[in-house]
């Protein structure tokens, strides 16, 4: 069985090696011509050292959150679909209780207006 | 060959673990869980469990880490923040937190040096598939999946409610 996984292994060792390639070539190949008012950040009326760290909106969390749901719901899709014809009328029913009572939520989040950005 | 796979595997999983407890940037205690989160897909494939390592990957690796990244960007804590500093200085919970992982590390070890273990466990070449975790969810666990769909509603709602409660 761990064999199977020979390709996914394969995938992973080259996009390290494209990722790890690529930034390596640049800074060896790129031409570097370096003087300190080239590297200086420009920037009219704003302090160029400012702290990365900004306050989010919390609009964004509420993406999130709902994103990590359906994620989780689309999950359980996945062995139903491979098993929809064996299950039959029975995983059918089971699985369309299961939409309904995310429907509902659905319909709840789309009527508070949670997926709305204003 | 799988302790060979193992040991690297498990000895990342360790040390990302540490980068997550000693990073000072909260971003980098993220990034080192996301790894560690990896790591433990991997063992998880060593243990037959293939769905749950995929699982793990998605779920884990990349939504609900989503997730803690926004919470640290939300918070917006800096590494010299006040609220920052104070975690150090809470003593009562730090004792209480390492009893407690003692305490299961005990019975963990309890446990697994009562029995033999020599010889690892025989399954179905199929066991851990998409396939096999299926059937058991759709047969013997139907009500833990209906019950899971009103987990999801109560956190929808409940992401909703707090989000939103200012615009009523």
């Amino acid at each position: 069985m761990l064999e199977s996984y020979l390709g996914a292994g394969l995938m992973l060792l080259l996009a390290i090696g494209i990722a790890v390639g690529m930034v390596v070539m640049t800074s060896f190949l790129g031409p570097k011509r370096q003087f300190a008012d080239k590297m200086e950040p420009f920037e009219c009326g704003e302090s160029p050292i400012v702290s990365p760290h900004q306050r989010f909106s919390v609009k964004f969390y509420l993406v999130a959150v709902l994103f990590v749901l359906f994620d989780i719901e689309a999950v359980f899709f996945f062995p139903w679909a491979i098993l929809f014809k064996q299950l039959g009328i029975f995983g059918f029913v089971e699985m369309l209780l299961f939409i309904l009572i995310l429907g509902v939520g659905l319909l709840y989040v789309w009527k508070r207006g949670g997926l709305d950005w204003e | 060959m799988e302790l060979l796979i193992f040991y690297p595997l498990a000895g990342l999983c360790v040390i990302f673990a540490l980068g997550v407890v000693f990073n000072k940037n909260p971003i980098g205690s993220a990034m080192s869980l996301i790894a560690m989160m990896l790591g433990l897909a991997g063992i998880f494939v060593l243990q037959q469990a293939h769905f749950i390592a995929i699982l793990q990957i998605i779920i884990y690796a990349g939504a609900i880490m989503v997730l803690f990244m926004f919470v640290i960007m939300l918070l917006n804590l800096k590494g010299d923040d006040a609220v920052w500093k104070k975690r150090e200085k809470n003593t009562l919970l730090t004792v209480l937190t390492g009893l407690l992982i003692a305490g299961v590390l005990y019975k963990v070890l309890e446990i697994t040096s009562a029995g033999e273990f020599d010889s690892p466990a025989h399954v179905l070449e199929t066991f851990g598939t998409v396939r096999e975790v299926g059937t058991i969810l759709f047969t013997e666990f139907v009500l833990p999946f209906e019950v899971a769909s009103i987990l999801l509603l109560v956190a929808m709602i409940g992401a909703v409610v707090l989000a939103k409660s200012k615009v009523d």
